[in-house]
């Protein structure tokens, strides 16, 4: 059974803020939906070892644009920047801002 | 007058090529319905204002007999795939005002072949969702009933088509977002093999699910799009030489239909009769049938919605008000996330973001992701098997038909169910295709059905052969 408390810590971490009246909401509808998925657990996979099937891609460490191509661009979209900076607030000094 | 009703990207090349109409006369049909019916479906969140300018580009090019098959082919994209230029938000608030700073792979193909992008379609938030509901624009209507959803997650592109608002569009397609919408609104709806189109460009939701395919009118319209933004691309590691999977041809294809998963709850009657006269019709085209059994798919779904959102969880984090679009100012950095990230995410969002970060946390990982893990490669060795037996897999696309707007929208488990014929191609990656398969009538109105053949990774050719023939196209 999950907690709204454990709701807010994973918001917490997933650095989205509820509301009280949300994250109640989501208790009972992320439980139900854990409750459906949970049926996984009872099945025998225990000695099955996990061996993705997958190999690394890898190409030549090769620039596919020339310089400055789309710094514009994607600075443009930026909500703040400073010359071709992204500008955000300064994340060191205060420690209890970090949770 | 140009009946769009009739015309297909492979009949509107014809009379381009013959004259018999320009691509200008063509594209302005397309803005009359759009102009006429948008306002109503909300198919298109917006169209482009340069559609003429293409539209003339395309008829140079068909003036001097250069014309390849798409060129000056009005189609429309979701809202999640990169035009250079234009605005993109995956109909989230999140990402208002962002515009494309570079062209998705699939859509440079498609430059190349000179079609016209009219616009881009509405969607669930961030392609969460089967019933374009979730979008921040409003949901959008299916326009064979207009209190219906039009199914989703790509379903403004799916409606774009069905409404003749377009001869054709790309969606995306992670659990069944470009299946499941074309079932809904009566069109074919393909999702290639996993690796087979270019993702670079496309927002991603669940990376080692997302594909693009295309929404058509006919398969052969359907086979045309895909030829076109299929192939290697050093963009995304995940494409696939064509090389890589092994091509025999056999002289008589042999389909298996796992009637057990019939055996369910939920599943609509009308879509178990019509999944009947759908498999009478195709052993009487001269396929054989076989009853397979695949021990492990019900697990399908429960493992989807565990790995899904784990991916989301991850993929998500990007969007932070730093980099691009919406940014609400808070007392510090973190503030300016946790209210950047509340308020421009939707519910379905916020839900998936957090179901993915538990089921990843530390001393869930084990029981949930790593055990879905396991499972996925279990369900794809019981297909890998089964296509030793058969060439192709037959199933319904959906349960149900298209339900009524509002009807589930505050139970999303039971929303999530209606992927469950859906989810299983992703998971194994294989590729995928739903076809119109008849109508049941709901309250006076026929409302369209679809099923879904699956084939093995590369064998797309195969699900164009048989859906061909199930259709009766040339």
């Amino acid at each position: 059974m999950i907690t709204t408390q454990d709701i807010q810590h994973l918001a917490s971490l997933a650095r989205i803020e509820l509301g009280e009246a949300e994250a109640q909401h989501l208790t009972t509808e992320i439980d139900s939906i854990l409750g459906y998925v949970g049926q996984i657990k009872a099945t025998g996979t225990e000695n099955v070892p996990h061996v993705p099937a997958l190999h690394n891609v890898m190409r030549d460490d090769i620039p596919t644009n020339t310089a400055g191509q789309y710094t514009e661009a994607l600075l443009d979209n930026a909500p703040s920047r400073e010359g071709d900076y992204l500008k955000v607030k300064k994340i060191l000094g205060n420690s209890d801002d970090i949770i | 007058m140009i009946d769009l009703k009739k015309l297909t990207i492979k009949s509107a090349h014809e009379h381009l090529i013959n004259k018999d109409f320009s691509v200008h006369e063509l594209v302005q049909e397309y803005l009359n319905v759009i102009k006429e019916k948008n306002s109503d479906i909300n198919a298109y969140l917006e169209v482009y204002d340069d559609v003429m300018a293409q539209a003339d580009v395309a008829q140079k090019i068909i003036d001097s007999g250069k014309a390849g098959m798409l060129c000056g082919i009005p189609i429309a994209l979701k809202d999640n795939i990169l035009v250079t230029g234009k605005k993109a938000t995956s109909a989230s608030k999140i990402l208002e005002g962002y515009v494309a700073p570079y062209d998705a792979t699939v859509v440079s193909k498609l430059k190349t072949e000179n079609l016209v992008f009219l616009g881009r379609t509405n969607m669930d938030e961030f392609a969460m969702g089967g019933s374009t509901e979730n979008s921040a624009f409003g949901v959008t209507k299916n326009p064979i009933d207009t209190s219906r959803v039009a199914g989703g997650s790509s379903g403004g592109s799916a409606a774009a088509v069905s409404m003749d608002g377009a001869l054709g569009a790309l969606g995306s397609d992670t659990g069944g977002s470009v299946r499941e919408p074309a079932a809904f609104c009566g069109v074919v709806g393909l999702k290639p093999t996993y690796g087979g189109v270019s993702r670079h460009g496309l927002m991603a939701m669940g990376s080692s699910l997302d594909v693009i395919g295309p929404i058509t009118k006919t398969v052969t319209d359907s086979e045309i799009m895909y030829n076109a933004i299929a192939g290697l691309d050093s963009f995304d590691s995940t494409t696939y030489p064509s090389t890589l999977y092994p091509h025999t041809k056999k002289e008589k294809l042999v389909l298996g239909v796992p009637y057990h998963i019939l055996d369910q709850e939920g599943i609509n009657q009308s879509v178990r009769d019509n999944f009947t006269e759908s498999i009478k019709k195709l052993e009487e085209l001269g396929y054989e049938i076989r009853d397979i059994r695949l021990p492990n798919i019900g697990y399908s779904l429960a493992v989807y919605y565990i790995l899904m959102p784990a991916e989301v969880s991850s993929n998500l984090a990007r969007f932070d008000g730093v980099k691009y679009g919406l940014h609400l100012e808070g007392d510090n950095l973190l503030q300016d996330y946790l209210k950047t990230r509340a308020k421009g995410f939707g519910p379905e969002v916020r839900r998936r973001i957090l179901i993915g970060t538990y089921v990843l946390s530390t001393g869930y990982y084990d029981a949930y992701y790593n055990k879905a893990n396991i499972l996925r490669e279990m369900i794809s060795e019981e297909f890998n098997k089964a296509f030793k037996e058969v060439d192709c897999i037959v199933m319904p696309t959906t349960p149900m038909p298209s339900f009524k707007i509002g009807e589930k929208a505050h139970d999303p488990l039971s929303m999530y169910l209606a992927d469950v014929f859906t989810v299983p191609a992703n998971i194994v990656g294989i590729p995928a295709i739903s076809i119109p398969s008849g109508v049941t009538s709901v309250g006076g109105v026929d409302l369209p059905l679809g099923i879904q053949l699956m084939s093995s990774h590369d064998r797309e050719d195969t699900l164009f052969e048989i859906s061909k023939k199930f259709l009766g196209e040339k």
